[in-house]
């Protein structure tokens, strides 16, 4: 590629042509100050944070939009630009509720310590009128509170261009533009997936998610209660980040000693529940494939923010949908049934909790048709986000760090490594093969690893022989990407036949739920690949690494559900139903 | 919940409905088809109700909050009915000056309404808006076409007697 030079504080820069100020500065190691910009989602230039001078440019430029050009000088750091920025940062603060100290960002909130950086003095110089906003909290999984937004807009765009839901967007102009739902509705009136990508990306406390620490802490604190929690595969690779911990730190060990310190009864795993869904879902495709009971292609249903977008936007593809319940719902429903019964305990005592790296799983929770135990007993009580939990640890005081590694307990603590790689894309694929080859072809697979699926692009292919078939797989993540499967699916252009779709792009190591990265990370890390690669790592040093090999998985079905993966038993307790909705359905 | 703009139940014919299908077909294809669709809609209907935006939403599958967003964006567009008679007050400098903000709390007064709003009865409807380049005739206002110059506050009733 063709390559321009400019000059920058005097230092000379190559970069290639189309490079915009802020990706030269990079190239140079010059770090030019962002607020708004998220690289390839969010480059408007709309909060001018980033203005550099250019000589013989009228005015400053945003560096993050500006294109750099051959010969071009800029300087990214003198009194002038100082003093601009720093203005700029009272500006927004003029109008934003400062009582940092009870905010559940304080400490990394982008916006806080970018006005440390700069300077910025909270003298009150521009308070003026102030608007006043009612706190959003009508969604299941997050709240909206516009008195911390700072209209960075990176929310909506990652609701738009990486979700394809837009259900939030600027509203009005001028100084009562707010960030909201078509006619001022809460967004759980609106079709949002739950998805929490906005809650990721929001540099303040605008967005986050509606938090359950106080309940779950209360539940552990009755002593009629018997708490057990379940935290997902990608919240050990995650958690460590909020105890200073590099990006792709495996902290399983730690994490369940912690949850065993904060006074859960039972400490298990949810990739037991992953494991028992790849049974369940092997069969289910197996049924679909060969005895030809259901339609095809059959789409995973483990990420409900996945199962939202189809219900609302492609709802005459529900059909396709596994029937399975997710890997945190199928292990509510065995709390609730098998665990109740060999522990001897009444199901309406046992207090289910999940950790999860995901808001969506909030409100999966709460849907119908997931209440193995009976009505009123969900199987899951609370869903909490791996942030949440790490606002647990250290709000009861432990010292995360120095704690030691410890395992799960037994009974529903056992997973395989098959379990573990369900929070990166293409792990949910990877692990149903490996157990469908070994169902369909009564043989065991010597080399389980199958490297097509794995990996960060949006759409993934394979295709596998297998008992006398070419199953062709295709693994996608983030909506935008799916849509152009799903697109394909009713147009019935489209020859897969098991199709893996996650709602976030990465799958869930990337959750909505996950640690806060600041943009400046994001934009120059790859932190879905360094989380994701943790979880294949656990996978080959775990003892068994396909799901039917589970002792624990065994036991269970020889024991309690009876007839096996999709027999009766085991699909009233593992199994749910969709629902047909609309896009706008706010008028019915 | 958050507050919402009040308005008057949707009282959409099927004709209209008909007419607005028809005019997004024809348009919806192009690039930037959502401003024409916008305008020609708020002809049709005389104002963008959420009935009407959730019809182009589902019609050119660009979500509500887009469409929404660009009607709240744009003061051309309106999510009240407007009625019979539209008042549109000049609050431009030159007007605003010579006394147009007294003359606008006046009708606010006489006709019960606020800016923005729509008489029960549908017949007046009131707006401030920028500069209509009439300063010679500050302070000024219009009733639907009808230029009403250099006001004063006695104007104002005979001036709506006109429109009973």
């Amino acid at each position: 590629m063709e390559n321009i030079k400019l000059k920058i504080n005097g230092i000379e820069v190559s970069a290639p042509k189309g490079s915009t100020i802020l990706d030269a500065a990079h190239l140079a190691g010059v770090k030019i100050p962002t607020l708004c910009y998220f690289k390839e989602i969010n480059e408007i230039g709309a909060c001018r944070v980033c203005v550099v001078e250019v000589k013989g440019a009228r005015n400053l430029v945003a560096a993050c939009v500006h294109p750099a050009t051959d010969g071009m000088e800029v300087l990214t750091a003198t009194p002038q630009l100082i003093k601009s920025r720093k203005k700029t940062l009272e500006l927004m603060l003029s109008a934003h509720d400062r009582r940092c100290l009870e905010c559940v960002r304080s400490g990394n909130c982008e916006f806080q310590s970018m006005c440390q950086e700069l300077g910025v003095e909270d003298s009150g110089f521009y308070d003026g009128d102030r608007p006043i906003h009612e706190i959003d909290t009508t969604a299941p999984h997050l709240i909206r509170d516009n008195n911390k937004c700072i209209l960075c807009r990176r929310c909506t765009s990652i609701c738009e261009q990486r979700q394809h839901v837009a259900v939030i967007g600027p509203n009005n102009r001028g100084f009562d533009t707010v960030i909201g739902s078509p006619f001022e509705m809460g967004l759980g009136d609106t079709s949002c997936i739950h998805c929490g990508q906005c809650v990721s990306v929001c540099p303040t406390a605008a967005l986050q998610e509606k938090p359950y620490i106080d309940e779950v802490l209360a539940a552990i604190a009755d002593p009629t209660k018997y708490v057990v929690v379940q935290p997902a595969p990608s919240v050990r690779t995650a958690l460590g980040e909020e105890f200073g911990y590099p990006i792709g730190t495996d902290v399983e060990g730690k994490m369940a000693a912690a949850l065993r310190r904060i006074g859960f009864d039972g400490v298990y795993d949810t990739c037991f529940g992953a494991d028992l869904t790849i049974m369940e879902e092997s069969e289910e495709f197996r049924k679909r494939l060969i005895d030809g009971v259901g339609k095809m292609p059959m789409f995973t249903s483990c990420s409900p923010g996945w199962v939202s977008f189809c219900e609302h936007y492609y709802p005459e593809l529900i059909e396709n949908l596994s029937s399975c319940k997710s890997p945190q719902q199928m292990f509510g429903a065995v709390a609730k049934t098998y665990y109740a019964t060999e522990k001897k305990i009444d199901p309406k005592d046992i207090v289910s909790v999940s950790i999860m790296p995901c808001t969506a799983k909030k409100y999966e929770a709460g849907r119908d048709d997931q209440s193995a135990a009976g009505p009123g007993i969900p199987d899951v009580d609370y869903s909490i986000t791996t942030r949440e939990l790490a606002r647990m640890i250290r709000k009861v005081g432990l010292d995360f760090r120095n704690l030691p590694d410890e395992k799960f307990d037994d009974i529903m603590g056992d997973s395989t490594g098959a379990g573990v790689i369900f929070g990166a894309s293409g792990g949910v694929a990877e692990a149903a093969l490996r157990t469908l080859v070994a169902r369909l072809e009564n043989k065991e697979l010597k080399d389980v690893d199958f490297h097509a699926v794995r990996g960060m692009d949006g759409i993934k292919e394979a295709t596998i022989h297998v008992a006398g078939k070419d199953v062709k797989i295709a693994v996608t993540s983030g909506m935008t990407n799916a849509k152009k499967i799903l697109d394909q699916v009713r147009a019935g252009t489209s020859d897969y036949d098991f199709i893996e779709v996650m709602g976030c792009w990465g799958g869930c190591v990337a959750g909505g739920g996950q640690p806060h990265c600041d943009a400046e990370t994001w934009n120059h890390t790859d932190v879905r690949g360094l989380r994701a690669k943790v979880l294949y790592d656990i996978d080959v040093k775990r003892e068994y690494r396909k799901s039917h090999k589970n002792p624990s998985i065994i036991k269970l079905y020889d024991d309690y559900l009876v007839g096996g993966p999709g027999a009766d038993k085991a699909h009233h307790i593992l199994h749910t139903s969709y629902k047909k909705r609309k896009v706008n359905e706010f008028l019915d | 919940m958050l507050e919402r703009t009040q308005v008057p139940p949707f009282e959409g014919t099927k004709e209209q409905e008909k007419q607005l299908l028809a005019m997004i077909a024809a348009h919806k294809d192009e690039r930037g088809a959502l401003m024409p669709i916008l305008q020609k809609a708020q002809d049709i209907y005389g104002y963008l109700p959420i009935e009407v935006q959730t019809m182009i939403s589902d019609e050119t599958g660009i979500s509500l909050e887009k469409v929404y967003g660009i009607v709240t964006f744009y003061s051309q567009f309106s999510l009240t009915p407007k009625g019979k008679y539209h008042i549109s007050v000049c609050l431009g400098t030159a007007c605003y000056v010579i006394g147009a903000g007294d003359i606008f709390e006046v009708i606010e007064k006489k006709l019960g309404i606020k800016g923005g709003e729509c008489t029960p009865d549908g017949k007046f409807s009131l707006d401030g808006c920028r500069c209509i380049g009439a300063c010679g005739l500050a302070p000024v206002l219009t009733i639907n076409s009808d230029v009403h110059g250099r006001l004063t506050l006695d104007d104002i009733d005979p001036m709506l007697a006109q429109y009973e």
